[in-house]
């Protein structure tokens, strides 16, 4: 059994397991989660949380999920936060800096705090991608952002207003569709198989015998 | 940080490291691995199961945790709610906003239906969000759809059902150009070209990836682009019962707020389950990599409501779950892990299985490895070493950064350094196999209910693939959000009714099964102590 240690949720002293998660630690505490909880892995970016140590200065953000209690630790969650997401038509925007400037003026009101990159419960250098996204340089802001779970840790810490997260989805979808080449192999499948191409094939092994399919997929070569 | 208790482990698996990169480990003969598949796969434990009394597949087995559920009481029954009056009138209703609800309600929106999302979290919490790996698509020169559909029979032990393998496999590069043009990104190189790579069970290289985030990209940019359509949802509401027309059509269904416990009632002409898999059922005592709300609600609400599963009974267990430290036991460490070249090797350091066997085979070789005594004994019980640090011999320095930082950051932050120390590792629930039957047009044994993604069975037959549940879900969700976005013009809703949950209390009588159960599940239960939320009413 571990060691026992205090934290406090929410201001209430709990004293529970020390090799438990933030998270986890809550559920022995007694608290049935449905808010502040998601992937349980690190991916989803539900627990968004805010900690202190007693006597320490530093307010440290985490992800519920994926962080280990402290003693002495005094936690918040942050289930949800306000983030503005502008609405847009993938098909109909080009990915200029004059769009970013539309649907995300305040990026611009950026006062260079670092507040956003010092939150970031993955450790992105969220300051430096904005700058980016301010450039128009959606490639490097999608980049560097990727990471991005969209908790909104970042934007809860900024004087500016700036929804980081919604800021870098977009710079990666215009990325991805209008920014990085084409797949050439991937645009000649499709068009072979509208046409038809792969039919007889499909047909063929789909009217294989149980016996021959098995003989089929057990010899089948391998690429190496 | 690694105990003391392993070093000794640790430092024959470094002493071996060079050599085992460099072996070619022999694939198991069909005989082989049925025979390891018999004996230590958990789907072929017989203590694990039950036959099922009631219901469309009375007379199968089901995992009892599962039967458990499929045999529980309705939380809402004939009465209890007015269906006068629904709160929302819709042409499809789609439950569930993962990867598969929000490919359909994009394509059912693009069909011109005036659609709803219900979900019992947020948006995209799904275990859409949590694939790492990778989507398959034949795509590549030496590759083709019938390539495709062999390996994905074959892995499934040839249990599939050919016409929705046949489907999935040739609407492949369709849905990874969809996706593309979304704006979702793929790992390509310079001039555009996919980097593809081997799962197990593959014969070509066609696993197509977004770093080791692949579904989180996926999921967001589908997500983002349901919220650009401004599609309606309703978050944190848990569909608990299908609701039936007098004709015996799907024609809505009750949700439960999960914040008010309020009851809400939805009529729709067309309904899409997109309720996704059911790890957090713990079935065999098994640790998950799953989300948080995989609970089999989907299988409970089909199966009350007249509809037939397929291959309830198999599991998929990932081979390589985080076995150590406590904080992630159970987490997924992605197959391309091993895609990348990284081998599974026991305690003495020694290979002991190819590391890209399918899963089912793969992950009944370490627990057979562990039975053996091979294994490395920790708080929960054994594992054995996934050998990371060989993608960096083999690829070069830099490789697990570039391509696994989600993999590196998760060990990163517990104090192991991938790059330099292998991860312990033993199989963990992963996916459901089986689920609800569906014909090609994506409809079950239920008219005008439609279902797609990990709620479904057939598509995999009894073991699936890696990087065939993502694209499982764009390809049967888009599908589905098309078939109801076609039905929904010719639908003329009935009367609505709660009649059959009437005639499931009779059959769960009739049977003489005595249980004070509810389902759906809902939420696992973590909580040490009991709480006012638990007793008789809306959660358990």
């Amino acid at each position: 059994m571990a060691d026992m240690v205090n934290v406090y949720f929410f201001g209430k002293k709990y004293e529970v397991p020390s090799n438990l998660t933030i998270m986890t630690a809550m559920e022995y505490a007694g608290y049935q989660l449905v808010r502040g909880v998601g992937c349980r892995n690190g991916f989803c970016g539900a627990c968004a949380t805010i900690y202190r140590i007693k006597g320490q200065q530093e307010l440290k953000m985490a992800l519920a999920c994926q962080t280990q209690v402290e003693n002495n630790m005094y936690v918040a969650t942050l289930p949800f936060f306000p983030l503005v997401k502008q609405v847009y038509d993938i098909n109909k925007v080009k990915p200029e800096q004059q769009l970013m400037m539309q649907l995300y003026p305040e990026i611009y009101a950026c006062v260079g705090c670092n507040a956003c990159t010092k939150a970031c419960t993955q450790g992105l250098n969220v300051m430096q991608y904005i700058a980016y996204a301010q450039r128009g340089d959606f490639k490097a802001c999608a980049d560097l952002s990727f990471d991005c779970v969209m908790c909104g840790v970042c934007s809860s810490r900024c004087p500016a207003g700036i929804s980081h997260p919604q800021v870098a989805m977009l710079a990666r979808r215009l990325n991805g569709k209008y920014l990085t080449p084409q797949a050439q192999h991937l645009l000649d499948r499709v068009k072979e198989i509208s046409e038809g191409k792969y039919d007889d094939a499909m047909k063929a092994v789909m009217s294989l015998s149980d016996a021959d399919i098995r003989e089929k997929y057990n010899t089948r070569e391998i690429e190496k | 940080m690694y105990p003391d208790s392993f070093q000794e482990s640790l430092a024959k698996v470094a002493e071996k490291r060079q050599a085992n990169a460099a072996a070619e480990p022999r694939r198991m003969t069909a005989d082989e691995k049925d025979e390891l598949l018999r004996k230590y796969h958990p789907d072929y434990n017989k203590d694990a199961f039950e036959e099922l009394k009631i219901g469309p597949n009375k007379g199968e087995k089901a995992p009892h945790e599962l039967a458990d559920m499929l045999q529980a009481h309705p939380r809402v029954h004939e009465g209890d709610v007015d269906l006068e009056h629904p709160a929302y009138d819709v042409d499809v209703l789609i439950i569930g906003g993962g990867g598969a609800g929000c490919s359909a309600a994009i394509e059912a929106d693009e069909a011109g239906a005036k659609v709803l999302i219900s979900t019992k979290l947020r948006t995209g919490d799904a275990n859409t969000m949590m694939a790492e790996g990778g989507i398959q698509a034949a795509d590549k020169e030496n590759d083709s759809p019938a390539q495709h559909f062999l390996d994905a029979y074959g892995g499934g032990h040839f249990m599939a059902k050919k016409e929705l393998v046949a489907k999935l496999v040739t609407e492949a590069p369709e849905d990874i150009k969809w996706l593309n043009d979304l704006g979702c990104e793929f790992d390509k190189d310079e001039t555009g070209r996919m980097i593809t790579t081997h799962g197990g069970g593959t014969s070509r290289k066609r696993m197509h990836a977004c770093r080791d985030y692949s579904g989180m990209e996926i999921m967001r940019t589908l997500r983002d682009e349901v919220l650009n359509r401004q599609i309606p949802i309703i978050e944190f509401s848990s569909a608990i019962e299908i609701i039936k027309d007098e004709n015996g059509n799907a024609a809505g269904a009750v949700l439960l707020n999960m914040e008010t416990m309020e009851l809400i009632v939805v009529r729709a002409k067309t309904v899409i389950l997109a309720t996704g898999g059911a790890g957090r059922m713990h079935y065999q005592g098994f640790p998950t990599s799953n989300h948080y709300g995989a609970t089999a609600d989907g299988l409970v609400l089909s199966y009350r409501a007249g509809a037939k599963l397929l291959y309830q009974y198999t599991l998929q267990y990932h081979p390589t779950g985080a076995a150590f430290p406590d904080q992630i036991y159970g987490a997924l460490v992605t197959e391309k892990v091993r895609s990348l070249g990284a081998k599974v090797v026991n305690k003495n350091g020694d290979i002991f299985v190819h590391p890209l066997e399918t899963r089912d085979v793969e992950a009944a070789a370490i627990i057979r490895e562990c039975a053996k005594g091979n294994g490395v004994k920790t708080e929960h019980g054994y594992g054995v070493w996934l050998d990371a640090p060989i993608i960096e011999v083999k690829n070069g320095e830099g490789t697990i950064k570039k391509r696994i930082p989600a993999m590196y950051r998760m060990f990163e932050k517990r104090g192991i350094d991938i790059t330099k120390e292998p991860i312990l590792v033993y199989p963990t629930l992963h996916y459901q196999n089986g689920g609800v039957e569906i014909d090609t047009n994506c409809e079950t044994g239920v008219k005008n209910l439609f279902a797609a993604g990990e709620v479904t069975g057939g598509v995999h037959g009894t073991n699936r693939l890696m990087g065939n549940s993502l694209l499982d879900v764009i390809v049967f969700g888009r599908d589905a959000g098309k078939a109801a976005g076609a039905r929904f013009k010719d639908v003329k809703v009935g009367k609505l009714t709660l009649a059959h949950t009437t005639e499931f209390e009779k059959e769960i009588k009739d049977a003489g099964i005595e249980t004070e159960l509810v389902s759906p599940k809902l939420l696992p239960k973590y909580v040490r102590k009991r709480t006012v939320l638990e007793g008789p009413g809306i959660i358990q």
